[in-house]
């Protein structure tokens, strides 16, 4: 039988530990409040690039002989799996990295190195034994363009290399705090419809669907530009920025997950905890209650032995 | 002619300015282009240097660091990976940081990438110094 200051004890535990998931909480929510602003201005920078680098193609005599264009067969690929640096994100990590095992399981016949961004993922493919092309920590906790940058350097390198045919990215999607959509992004060679070229697989499907009412808005003015530097070497470096770009969104989009999770995560940890200080002050209670009464009992049985 | 230009200086961290400006001056990578209304459609990388804008009368400097700009007759986009306005930038601390880079370039037995990001780093210290001068002291 448990006594009152058992309880007493239990219940201060408990509320230290809420405590803690609550701190964690407001923390997890400024952060997320952070990179939700950062993805929202990084979008005029990635539409721009994307914009110009769009009527640098249209301009262009054959962009499909550009090596970051060029399809080959995808026989070596890599994949890259974006997962955070800590744990305490409810499932955000554990699913990220079921859904990439799974990826990699149903591309196991190709030759796969992969690439870790964040210690969970990098820890899991290691004790599996795979090919490492690169890894990457603590990026998440505040993205930086200059992480970007470096990252997509490394894939650039690998792809034009010709070490890896194809670069795949799996991570977590922000939709809203509750939401994350896992998805695996083809990063390189870049989709011929992004770039408003018709695409060799699918000639008929040239337009960009997505982007196609904002296009009708706006219609890429085919302006005859001066060019400062050669095209080619023009074209190059705003290709190479575009994967930068792209993967500075994914790494942005990836952290608010994860912070959106944490927040919810301990969100509902400090409501289990709430629930179970309730419980555990009911029942100390109830054993507080079983005392007086015995001792009135006693008492009352007492003094009427007394009388009697 | 359009008798103002469009100014839009853009980062991957955010949009550093949009204003009518009179004329532009950019860090070209082969040299600085001076842009008036009605310019050439032109594209251009961009180096490491100072932007300056004539606003009224006034001359604004900020810093650019990398990127591209695309010139239209009535607007100019800078798409730069880190750009300052002069009232940004930590005068002490560029200066520190120009010191910091001036003592890795001297240092012997560093390799050339080392060396290189070094001369980056400086030239970047420098141009921050040198747009901060800018804020605080004359009109040109």
């Amino acid at each position: 039988m448990p006594t009152l200051i058992d309880f007493r004890r239990r219940i201060r535990s408990v509320k230290n530990t809420q405590q803690i998931t609550r701190a964690m909480k407001f923390i997890a929510a400024a952060r997320l409040r952070k990179a939700q602003e950062g993805v929202i201005a990084a979008r005029p920078y990635a539409r721009e690039i994307l914009r110009v680098l769009r009527s640098a193609v249209a301009r262009m005599e054959d962009p499909a002989t550009h090596p970051l264009l060029e399809r080959r067969p995808e026989q070596r690929i890599l994949v890259v799996l974006l997962t955070g640096d800590r744990g305490l994100a409810g499932p955000f990590n554990a699913n990220v990295i079921r859904y990439g095992l799974t990826f990699l399981r149903e591309h196991s016949s190709l030759d796969i190195k992969v690439m870790a961004i964040g210690r969970k993922g990098r820890d899991v493919l290691r004790k599996r034994n795979y090919k490492f092309a690169g890894e990457y920590l603590n990026v998440s906790l505040s993205v930086e363009f200059k992480h970007a940058k470096e990252i997509g350097a490394r894939i650039i390198e690998l792809y034009s290399t010709q070490e890896v045919d194809a670069v795949y990215v799996i991570y977590n999607e922000f939709k809203s705090v509750l939401v994350q959509r896992l998805v695996a992004e083809k990063l390189l060679p870049i989709d011929p419809a992004v770039l408003g070229q018709p695409d060799p697989d699918h000639p008929e499907a040239a337009k960009p669907q997505a982007d196609q009412a904002e296009a009708q808005k706006n219609p890429p003015a085919l302006v005859d530009y001066i060019y400062e530097q050669p095209p080619q070497e023009l074209f190059k470096a705003l290709v190479l920025r575009y994967v930068d770009t792209e993967i500075f969104r994914i790494l942005l989009e990836s952290s608010a997950a994860e912070h959106g999770a944490r927040m919810a995560a301990m969100d509902s940890a400090t409501n289990n905890a709430a629930d179970l200080i309730d419980e555990l002050t009911l029942e100390m209670n109830k054993i507080r209650q079983a005392g007086i009464t015995r001792e009135l009992i006693e008492i009352v049985s007492g003094a009427a032995s007394a009388i009697g | 002619m359009p008798p103002q230009i469009q100014l839009e200086v853009v980062t991957p961290a955010r949009r550093v300015l949009s204003a009518q400006v009179d004329s532009v001056e950019l860090p070209g990578k082969d040299g600085y282009l001076g842009i008036l209304p009605g310019h050439a459609p032109l594209i251009t990388e961009l180096g490491i240097g100072m932007l300056s804008y004539v606003q009224s009368g006034q001359t604004h400097y900020m810093t650019v660091i990398e990127g591209f700009a695309e010139v239209l007759s009535e607007r100019v986009i800078v798409l730069a990976e880190v750009s300052e306005r002069a009232e940004e930038i930590d005068p002490a601390r560029a200066k520190e940081s120009a010191k910091r880079a001036q003592e890795r370039l001297s240092k012997s037995g560093s390799t050339e990438l080392d060396w290189q990001r070094a001369e980056v780093s400086l030239q970047r210290a420098l141009t921050r110094q040198a747009v901060a001068g800018k804020a605080s002291g004359y009109q040109s």
